[in-house]
């Protein structure tokens, strides 16, 4: 579970405070499914960022599954992440020289899990996004839609309870990109949370819940069937991308 | 935690997936590890040649020079005496128990002819007792008649080269040589010996030192060469020697015993010295190499934040992410030194086949401590760009492409 308590993330540029979130409360249950939507620079990134304890707040509590993190230090916030977190980033973050299998298994080897076991339960994981064939290819060998799936795979290695998806179809073709969505939405209807930030309607209608954004707050809640169709007065997602172009 | 093993893994991955711009950063460690080991290897192989050169006298032996000095001295150009050091002196050494033979020696440099042939070369004024002392033989004949050493019997052995000149295949038996003009009867040929710490000891002629004494006007010899039974005597032989003698020189201690082992060692110390500077200014050269991997560490730090953004996503620790790129620069640093080894043993190996006379010697001990060396360099070059790493802010790197 999800606690955020007067979540607020202020940056300073050039001497002017700069507010990404204020005053954020909500709270998400396990095996939620929930959509993040908003105009660019409203706040999503940072709300998943600070879910996803890659960043602090500047004030507020967050409690995930019962534990304060909101002022953990950067070790343990690495360990909350660790085994909580499963992250799928717009532009995959795959790296380049390691195969399919060598991505999937990268969390585990800095978790100190045995080679012979990393080997078995990236197969595994690879197998259940479709790409058990695809286990020896390099990032730069599969499609955007092959690279999204692995990095799927790579997210839910750890067995986290929450997945978080900062844009996950933005560089994805359509038919790829709803591939990935029904991957996610299996992972969720399994158990895990799931929170997707997007720009897509499509997205956010098919969640439980749309959160929507707005000049660094929460200015509506909605469930996904409430959410309008088309017309998204902020959309500006990309709904198809040249397959190579980033891994 | 993460296993040394995986993160070797990890980082050697890093350092192939840039092969070219990996080797080139650690050219310069392989240049500077080059360089120590051709360096020490030239260095360690003059000083074997060296105290090669000193041992063929063997060890059991020492030496007595007129005038006090601190250090070992080479015979014949010191100064500063104030008693002399004579052939009786010699005579009481002798008498020393645990002392095996004793060679008071004078030398000097003058024209040896016969039968109208004949040049300038090395007399060595000795006794019947140098065979022993310089562990050198008689090939042909006898060597000089063991006599009272004050008796100016005139008499010569020559060495092999003087004697191939002076009558060929001839033999020399029996045969009359003109030394600076006095008559000596030829009594043996010496074996073949070479040049010895610059003296060619095939190309001199040995008289009794009593004859060379007079022929050079010395009133007292040069140096007293003393050969003593083993090394468990050498304290007691030296304390003696010193004893007699500055009795003998009215309560003076105007000479020097120099032994063998002592002087080995000072000269062991001061080659070690000089292949050690050698080394150390080679290893300045590793400075230039440890800028260069520092500087393709840096590079790569800023050219992967998308890598160690993600490395901390997925839950790397802050202390990870530093091994990662500390290892990287290690790794570069071992894979240079391990070049440089190459490199030096093959130039090493490459200059005793161009110049066969250059004493080339290569010593694993610095190999190993020049690979050492190298990857410690490796490990400090690594701490600068390891730190600027774990700095990054996840999110922002996270944000790089
Ligand atoms: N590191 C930062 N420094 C300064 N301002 C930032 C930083 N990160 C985000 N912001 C600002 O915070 C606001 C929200 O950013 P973000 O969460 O990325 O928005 P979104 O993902 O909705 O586009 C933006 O105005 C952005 O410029
Ligand atoms: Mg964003």
């Amino acid at each position: 579970m999800i606690e955020l308590q007067h979540i607020a993330k202020l940056y300073e540029v050039g001497g002017q405070p700069i507010y990404a979130l204020r005053d954020t409360s909500e709270t998400i249950q396990s095996g939620e499914y929930v959509a993040i939507v908003g105009p660019s620079g409203s706040g999503k990134s940072t709300l998943l960022n600070i879910i996803g304890c890659l960043l602090r707040p500047s004030s507020g509590a967050y409690v995930l599954e019962g534990q304060d993190v909101s002022q953990l230090d950067d070790h343990a916030l690495s360990h909350v992440r660790q085994h909580n977190i499963g992250f799928i980033f717009q532009s995959f973050h795959l790296l380049p020289r390691l195969t399919a299998l060598g991505n999937v298994a990268l969390p585990m080897v800095f978790a100190g899990v045995p080679s012979a076991e990393r080997q078995a339960r990236a197969l595994d994981a690879l197998e259940s996004v479709g790409l058990a064939d695809r286990a020896q290819h390099r990032p730069s060998q599969l499609s955007v839609g092959q690279r999204q799936r692995t990095v799927i795979a790579r997210a839910i290695i750890m067995h986290p309870k929450l997945l978080l998806a900062d844009e996950p179809t933005g560089n994805l073709d359509t038919s790829s990109g709803q591939q990935v969505m029904e991957l996610l939405e299996l992972l969720n209807r399994q158990g895990l949370t799931l929170l997707v930030v997007s720009h897509d309607p499509n997205v956010a209608r098919r969640a439980k819940r749309v959160l929507v954004l707005a000049d660094g707050q929460i200015v509506k809640r909605l469930t996904g069937a409430e959410f309008p169709v088309s017309s998204m007065p902020f959309s500006q997602g990309k709904t198809s991308e040249d397959e190579t172009s980033r891994c | 935690m993460m296993t040394l093993r995986d993160l070797l893994v990890f980082s050697g991955g890093a350092v192939l997936a840039h092969r070219v711009r990996s080797a080139l950063s650690l050219l310069g460690i392989a240049i500077g590890v080059g360089a120590v080991i051709l360096l020490t290897s030239i260095g360690e192989g003059t000083r074997y040649y060296i105290l090669s050169q000193f041992t063929q006298f063997g060890t059991n032996l020492l030496a007595i020079n007129p005038g006090k000095i601190k250090t070992f001295g080479v015979p014949g150009v010191l100064g500063g005496t104030t008693h002399k050091l004579t052939l009786e002196d010699a005579e009481v050494v002798k008498r020393i128990s645990g002392v095996e033979a004793v060679v008071p020696m004078a030398m000097g440099m003058g024209r040896v002819e016969a039968e109208g042939l004949g040049r300038s070369i090395n007399i060595f004024g000795v006794t019947s007792d140098m065979p022993v002392v310089w562990r050198f033989a008689v090939a042909q004949g006898s060597f000089l008649p063991a006599e009272d050493v004050h008796r100016a019997v005139p008499v010569v052995v020559l060495g092999p080269k003087v004697k191939r000149e002076l009558f060929g295949d001839r033999n020399p038996l029996g045969q009359v040589v003109r030394i600076v003009g006095y008559r000596f009867r030829v009594v043996g040929v010496m074996e073949v010996k070479g040049q010895v710490l610059g003296f060619d000891l095939d190309d001199s002629v040995y008289i009794p030192v009593a004859n060379a004494m007079k022929m050079f006007n010395l009133d007292e010899v040069m140096e007293i060469d003393v050969a003593y039974v083993s090394a468990q005597v050498v304290d007691r032989v030296v304390e003696e020697i010193r004893r007699l003698l500055t009795d003998r020189h009215r309560g003076t201690e105007d000479f020097t015993i120099t032994t063998q082992t002592a002087m080995l060692e000072v000269l062991d110390d001061v080659m070690r010295v000089v292949t050690l500077s050698a080394a150390g200014i080679a290893g300045i050269s590793l400075i230039v190499g440890a800028i260069g991997i520092l500087t393709m560490m840096w590079i790569s730090v800023g050219e992967r934040y998308s890598e160690i953004g993600l490395l901390r996503a997925i839950g790397a620790r802050p202390r990870q992410i530093f091994l990662i790129f500390l290892f990287e620069s290690m790794i570069l640093a071992m894979l240079g030194g391990g070049l440089g080894v190459a490199l030096g043993v093959t130039g090493s190996l490459l200059l005793t086949m161009v110049l066969p006379g250059l004493p080339v010697y290569i010593d694993e001990q610095y190999l190993l401590i020049s690979l050492l060396v190298a990857t410690g360099t490796g490990l400090l070059s690594g701490v600068a760009p390891a730190r600027r790493a774990i700095r990054i802010d996840p999110v922002e790197a996270l944000h790089a492409e």
